[in-house]
């Protein structure tokens, strides 16, 4: 069965480039440019990733995290955070909201399959 | 999987252009209002996008810097560095390199020639220093999925304690996927699952990890590719990793180097430097466009409407018969309303707000000011106003020149401004409005304005007026637009060399348009820019000359008629004129300028149209005038070549070509300043 994918980023690039790799990949792929937008794409739908940014506008990324592991649908979906290197803080402060793990950017597509595929093979 | 990511870096510079245009906007605001924490956040938000995506999509230079400039903001976010003035210049300094670096990868992306080497190195070092300390994070980015050392390895025995908390399923993890991950690693010698922690049925939480396991792996991976499978799960499970009896000493995890080539740009010296560098940025911003889905969503719409339409003349012509004419007509009827729609429509797609380019101006001003020893408010209103893409693009050089223009010979130094009367910080305003078919964009300030008797004085020393000349005063100020026209008392870096007023001038009318000057000495001067709304649809009236269809642009035709014999005079040069109304407009014929034959050659049988340009009235002779159309402009350049007195050509509803006559290009043909038209 094809497995759906949530992807959060304000980055629109980010986004494409993500979803591409995905969609290459075999998944279907839902975007939301802020948890906001994301929360009102998971109402409704069950997905099977969801892969977030950290800094967003609206709602950022932690907020995002602990609202939408918050929902019983998703109580158990693997969450994935983009950070950076610099984010130390931001990666426990994340596990603690529900997230799963994280990718570190920079990473190239094949980077990313690898940790997707961690989580949610 | 190989992934080609060029659409990807495209949009990301598309991306990263608004982001530098936000941090420049932001950096700005900031200066005046450096407690606002949520102007901090986005401002810091732009700069970590940036990086995020240049490391990712290859351009490491601009990772690199862009991290030093975020590692500040985020100091500053947390409170740690206090914002000031020459914290806010040295970072617009900053965001100048990074988009001086977004530029060059972008003359890269496209295989264009790069502009100039963007000096890095000062920018960095200042930025240390306010940091305190070196930074050792931007050498030491290490991606997280570490590489295989190289080197061969035997295969040794791993003895591994796998423990997760209780909360373990609540962070979307799951055992069963590590050890599998494990198990692909090597050979699994044994498991044995701990069943110690699961409680009693009356205890159980069915959403707790209670389970716990020791595992034999037999594997050649290193430590580190042992530990990354356990990568996610450090904080919410006890994980050890030891090497069993047989186990060799490993050589530690080889850390994986940072593969950032040194990718500056090369540098381009001598002949391909543009001095303007106009060409070059224009290219690169017509590359692509950004449009809303709500646009495209009204796109989609149209074209639903436009298929029913047809379908409906399609019924009505299959079963056609006599008594069908009203549906056929009416069928017709909605398929031209849809065209109609879809056309502005679709030249919406091409409108974007003016803006995009007001937002440069506050940083022109600021720094513009400062150097001036000027105080200066910049007001922007109408920032909203929709242009077409074309026309937002070049219409950028001339409203720079204005804006400096303005600060320079406009608005005074503050002591001056106050021995006036007037406030001591002078105010700039720009705007936009629409009006009927047109754009106005204004540029008004408060300050001295033209200088009508200085003025006239120049134009005389020039030769441009005789003494007796008695102009008005809004025919001396169009003189400023004279080429190698400046009043300014000494040439100053700013403006004030004479060039510049004419090419801004020259630039407004190239897009159609036309520059009006308002000014009330001592009260300020006000700059009015006009422009068509698209460049890609005219109105235009076709007109008829020996049998060939031309078309006028609407906005050029003051009126037409057929004159009298005695409205018609021969000059003792030669030429003729028309007297309309008692004044003397030289007759062009529209035949003889366009080389063609069999025409009305009388023009007492023919028709006048009075065309105006640059303020001036020419009488064109031609046949007969045929209608009043809109017609979408086909470039003449591009296809074919260019031709003097003709803008473009149009397809008419009929199939046939027409060229749509360019007016101050006929002039110029009529003065015989250029070679007469040669059609092939």
């Amino acid at each position: 069965m094809t497995k759906t994918v949530l992807i959060v980023d304000d980055s629109v690039s980010m986004r494409q480039m993500v979803a591409f790799t995905l969609k290459q990949a075999g998944f279907q792929v839902l975007e939301g440019g802020n948890g906001k937008e994301a929360l009102e794409r998971l109402a409704g739908a069950k997905v099977d990733l969801i892969i977030t940014d950290l800094n967003m506008p609206v709602m950022d990324g932690i907020t995002f995290v602990r609202e939408a592991r918050a929902k019983p649908q998703n109580k158990f979906t693997p969450i994935l955070l983009l950070t950076t290197e610099s984010q130390e803080s931001k990666k426990q402060e994340g596990k603690a909201a529900g997230a799963t793990g994280w990718i570190v950017k920079p990473f190239n597509p094949e980077q990313l399959l690898k940790v997707v595929q961690k989580v949610a093979p | 999987m190989q992934i080609d990511l060029t659409p990807f870096r495209r949009a990301f510079l598309d991306e990263s252009a608004e982001h530098v245009a936000a941090l420049e906007e932001g950096l700005l605001r900031l200066e005046s209002q450096p407690e606002d924490s949520e102007l901090l956040s986005s401002i810091f938000r732009a700069a970590h996008s940036v990086k995020g995506g240049a490391g990712s999509f290859g351009f490491e230079d601009v990772a690199r810097f862009t991290h030093s400039v975020e590692n500040l903001l985020d100091r500053m976010r947390n409170g740690l560095v206090r914002v000031e003035r020459s914290l806010v210049d040295l970072l617009l300094r900053a965001n100048d390199v990074l988009k001086c670096l977004l530029e060059a990868a972008r003359a890269k992306e496209y295989g264009q020639p790069a502009a100039a080497a963007c000096d890095t190195r000062a920018i960095v070092a200042e930025l240390q220093q306010r940091l305190g300390a070196p930074d050792g994070h931007a050498a030491s980015a290490a991606p997280a999925a570490a590489g295989a050392t190289a080197s061969p390895k035997s295969t040794s025995l791993w003895r591994i304690e796998f423990a997760p908390h209780a909360d373990f399923f609540r962070t979307g993890s799951d055992p069963l996927l590590l050890l599998r991950e494990l198990a692909g690693l090597g050979r699994v010698a044994s498991i044995e699952a701990d069943l110690h922690a699961v409680p009693s049925w009356d205890a159980f939480e069915p959403e707790d990890c209670y389970l716990a396991w020791r595992i034999e792996l037999e594997s050649s991976a290193t430590l580190a590719e042992l530990n990354d499978v356990f990568l996610f799960s450090s904080d919410d499970a006890r994980v050890q990793i030891q090497p069993g009896e047989a186990a060799r000493a490993d050589a530690p995890d080889t850390a994986v180097s940072t593969a950032s080539v040194d990718a500056a740009p090369a540098v381009a010296h001598g002949a391909a430097q543009t001095p303007s560098g106009t060409q070059r940025r224009s290219g690169a911003e017509s590359a692509s466009i950004r449009v809303s889905v709500e646009k495209v969503d009204q796109l989609i719409n149209v074209i639903g409407e436009l298929v029913i339409a047809q379908s409906m003349v399609a019924d009505v012509v299959n079963n056609f018969s006599p008594e069908r004419v009203g549906q056929l007509r009416e069928a017709v009827l909605a398929v031209e309303r849809n065209t109609r729609d879809l056309q502005e429509r679709v030249m919406a797609v091409r409108m974007v707000p003016i803006g995009s380019i007001f937002s440069r101006f506050p940083r022109i001003v600021r720094d513009l000011a400062a150097q001036l020893g000027k105080e200066v408010r910049l007001e922007l209103e109408g920032e909203e106003t929709e242009l077409d893409k074309g026309v937002v693009e070049k219409i950028s050089d001339p409203l720079t020149h204005l804006i400096r223009n303005s600060l320079d010979h406009g608005v005074e130094p503050p002591d001056e401004r106050e021995r006036c009367g007037k406030p001591r910080e002078g105010v700039v305003r720009l705007r936009a409005l629409t009006e009927g078919g047109s754009v106005f964009v204004e540029i008004a300030d408060d300050g001295a304005g033209l200088n009508t008797e200085r003025i006239r004085a120049k134009a005389l020393e020039k030769g441009l007026m005789r003494p007796d000349d008695n102009w008005s005063q809004e025919q001396i100020h169009q003189l400023i637009f004279q080429p190698a026209f400046s009043t300014a008392a000494k040439v100053s870096d700013v403006s004030g060399r004479g060039v510049g007023m004419d090419v801004v001038k020259k630039n407004v009318e190239s897009l159609g348009g036309a520059v009006a000057i308002h000014s009330t000495r001592g009260q300020g001067a006000r700059f009015r820019i006009k422009l068509p709304l698209t460049l890609a649809i005219l109105d235009g009236l076709s007109l008829s000359v020996g049998g060939q269809i031309f078309i006028l642009p609407l906005v050029s035709i003051v009126e037409s008629f057929r004159p009298r014999a005695t409205a018609l005079k021969t000059l003792l040069s030669g030429g003729e004129v028309a007297l309309v109304r008692g004044q003397a407009l030289p007759l062009l014929r529209a035949h003889r300028l366009l080389g063609i034959e069999n025409a009305q050659t009388d023009p007492t049988k023919a028709l006048l149209a009075i065309v105006e340009s640059d303020g001036r009235r020419v009488a064109l002779l031609v046949d007969e005038l045929c209608g009043q159309s809109q017609v979408v402009i086909k470039n003449l350049d591009a296809n074919f070549r260019r031709v003097e007195g003709v803008m473009g050509a149009t397809i008419m509803g009929d199939g046939r070509v027409a060229l749509i006559l360019d007016v101050p290009g006929l002039i110029r043909l009529s003065e015989g300043t250029s070679s007469t038209l040669a059609l092939a």
